[in-house]
């Protein structure tokens, strides 16, 4: 009796793992064929079905680059995120040096102080934000007839919104950093600072960079801080996805969704080889 | 000074001083900012910036049962005349705050100061009544006397359907006008499901990769991380790929025969549309911080369970489940904190049925009632926080794995 109920159950779990893996990613597959649709539809054309090569067409990949509102959106996500990551990768590492580091004083509550805006809903961060940009006159600043104000007010909350991900991942292959090594180098004859640049970093590097992609990839997808702070001029990919979608649904946001796809492989290929590195590193098999 | 004490001390500073630039930094980008929005969920000081006689005159002279003194109306009606002079936009925004508390009487306040200006009046109560026979509504001058309170807790109790009645006591307003309550309510019941759901799909999942064989295990995961790492935007274009009258979904189901074309399924714009697009968005959530249990916990365990002599339903409910808790922890938090505040899938698949709570924080952003999105924003927070909290209590925050 208890080895059917067992296997009934095992029978319902594997169902459960394999409904879920689909279910989790059908829909990234599906929008792949239709970006290359040749009419200007959402769905399947009878023609695609038949694998009719007339039905298919890069006509939509064309239109993004022929596009100037998205050249321009390309343009800012890039720049946006770059700055937004500099800044999270720069304090984010500082501060992960310091938070495992047991001198530090309230080092449990300063932890979850640093980490409060990932578990902040963005919402209310994105509201927060608008009234406080406002409120200081960032949000309308220019220089000349650039207006830098809104970049200003984006690449801050970005960088601190991405913040918390460095800290994470820094602070989770520092955890495997063995510490001797520092003791070496010291006396080996390093200073303090020495010894960090030269020992410490380049093995906690692999670290360093996935949070730095971690913070890249939070900017390079945020859309609810972009949607009330930009203007036209500001618009980001996924903001010009938005109004593709509200407004005029075409097929140019699923060649755009499968560009995002293949991005987002490559930068999770990245991250799992930094991650296999920084084993080496542990391990001492580099 | 020993030097054993000095090299100490010093050692406490390093790590301060490095911890204190992104202490500063989220200081003036996120908690600057949540301030502003507490600001503005209380501070309103347009009417008792404009008039501020009036309003000091209201509150301690007037005995709210009576009309007001010649005093008072002689009051308003300089300072009207005074501030239409300067700049006629301020006596519209009074009239709008006003007009919020006693509809039907923003024009009162144009007209009034247009006509003032042409009157030598030495009786003003009668001359202001005179011009707009409202001026001797009770009701009006309560209006002005409480939008004058420069600090208030009316979108609050606005944000919560609720209103001060006439005896001064708080009561729920009538049912009719009652929004709120009932989309905190939907929010909750939304972010319960979503993570309900997740935990139901995510567990199976993450136990999957964990126990399956090295390369297996790598493969699984990357399905895993691919929709983890891929733009929400996309991610939700794809449901509507899928979703919509003409999708996917409903083609293939005309086209095996089982829908009829003209009764076409509705699938997106409403509540069906916001639960399955956000249960799969935000499932690598719950998979990750539960996968990354499992996979440090010793299998020995579960080979201790067995030779112990439980059958593998007693091994699984009493050596792993427990010991997967704080996966399953972690995992829920998050998902249930991120539902919580969920604004783009709905937004945009979710149609008026689907709506959530932080759609209704955007619509009120963008129709310049800022103050009472910024109390429901309030709301939310609090609520996030206190869970933030219970959890940083219970299990510690410091447990949360990315990958």
């Amino acid at each position: 009796m208890e080895q059917i109920l067992w296997n009934l159950s095992r029978g319902v779990v594997v169902s459960v793992v394999i409904f879920g893996f689909l279910f989790l990613t059908l829909p990234l597959l599906v929008f792949v064929p239709l970006s290359f649709n040749a009419e200007p539809y959402f769905t399947f054309t009878e023609g695609m079905l038949r694998l009719d090569s007339d039905a298919y067409s890069l006509r939509w990949y064309r239109a993004i680059f022929e596009n100037e509102d998205w050249r321009r959106a390309i343009a800012n996500s890039f720049v946006i995120g770059m700055f937004a990551t500099i800044v999270a990768t720069i304090l984010g590492t500082l501060a992960a040096l310091a938070l495992n580091n047991p001198k530090l004083p309230f080092r449990r509550s300063l932890g979850a102080f640093i980490i409060s805006p990932m578990v902040t809903p963005i919402i209310v961060v994105a509201v927060g934000v608008y009234f406080f940009y406002t409120e200081v006159g960032i949000a309308k600043l220019s220089l000349g007839s650039f207006q830098i104000g809104p970049y200003i007010g984006i690449i801050l909350a970005h960088a601190m919104i991405g913040a918390p991900y460095v800290v994470i991942t820094v602070s989770a292959s520092l955890a495997g950093f063995d510490h001797t090594l520092l003791k070496a180098a010291k006396i080996s004859g390093a200073g303090p600072f020495t010894a960090f640049r030269r020992v410490q970093l380049p093995l906690l590097s692999p670290g360093v960079i996935t949070g730095a992609l971690f913070a890249f990839i939070t900017s390079f997808d945020e859309v609810v801080i972009v949607l009330f702070m930009a203007g036209i001029q500001q618009r980001t990919i996924p903001r010009e996805m938005w109004s593709g979608i509200r407004e005029e649904i075409s097929p140019t946001i699923l060649a755009v969704a499968t560009l995002l796809v293949i991005f987002a492989v490559i930068v999770l290929l990245t991250v799992e080889w930094l991650k296999h590195l920084s084993e080496k590193n542990r391990t001492g098999t580099a | 000074m020993k030097p054993q004490n000095y090299s100490e001390r010093r050692g406490r500073w390093i790590p301060i001083m490095l911890v204190a630039p992104l202490v500063a930094f989220i200081g003036v980008t996120f908690i600057a900012p949540l301030g502003s929005m507490l600001k503005e969920s209380v501070y309103d000081a347009e009417v008792a910036n404009t008039l501020p006689g009036t309003v000091a005159l209201l509150t301690q002279t007037w005995d709210r049962e009576s009309l007001p003194s010649e005093e008072i109306y002689r009051k308003l009606a300089s300072e009207l005349i005074e501030r239409s002079t300067e700049d006629r936009s301020v006596i519209g925004k009074v009239a709008n705050r006003v007009n919020r508390l006693v509809p039907g009487t923003r024009s009162v306040w144009g007209k009034t100061a247009r006509k003032l200006k042409n009157i030598e009046a030495s009786d003003f109560r009668a001359t202001l009544i005179d011009i707009d026979d409202r001026w001797e509504e009770l009701e009006l001058w309560h209006g002005i006397r409480q939008a004058g309170q420069k600090f208030s807790s009316r979108n609050y109790l606005h944000a919560l359907d609720l209103e001060v009645s006439d005896e001064g006591n708080v009561v729920r307003v009538e049912e009719e006008k009652r929004a709120y309550v009932t989309l905190y309510l939907r929010t909750f019941y939304v972010a319960v499901t979503v993570t309900i759901l997740c935990l139901l799909l995510g567990y199976p999942i993450a136990n999957a990769i964990a126990n399956a064989s090295p390369t297996v295990s790598k493969i699984l995961l990357i399905l895993v991380l691919i929709p983890f790492w891929t733009s929400l935007l996309a991610r939700t274009s794809s449901w509507i790929v899928l979703l919509q009258g003409q999708g996917v979904i409903n083609d293939i189901l005309v086209a095996i025969g089982w829908v009829q074309d003209d009764q076409r399924l509705s699938l997106m714009y409403n509540m069906f549309g916001t639960l399955v697009a956000m249960t799969q968005i935000l499932l690598p959530f719950m998979v990750l911080p539960i996968y990354s249990v499992l996979n440090s916990m010793p299998p020995s365990y579960m080979r201790a369970a067995a030779s112990l002599g439980a059958n593998p339903i007693q091994a699984f409910t009493r050596v792993y489940w427990p010991q997967s808790l704080p996966g399953v922890y972690a995992g829920s938090l998050l998902v249930f904190i991120l539902a919580l505040g969920y604004y783009i899938t709905p937004a945009l698949v979710g149609g008026t049925k689907g709506q959530l709570i932080s759609n209704m924080i955007a619509y009120h952003i963008n129709n310049n009632n800022w103050g009472l999105g910024a109390a429901i924003s309030m709301i939310v927070l609090v609520s996030v926080m206190l869970l933030y909290l219970l959890f940083d209590r219970w299990i510690g925050i410091n447990k949360l794995k990315l990958s």
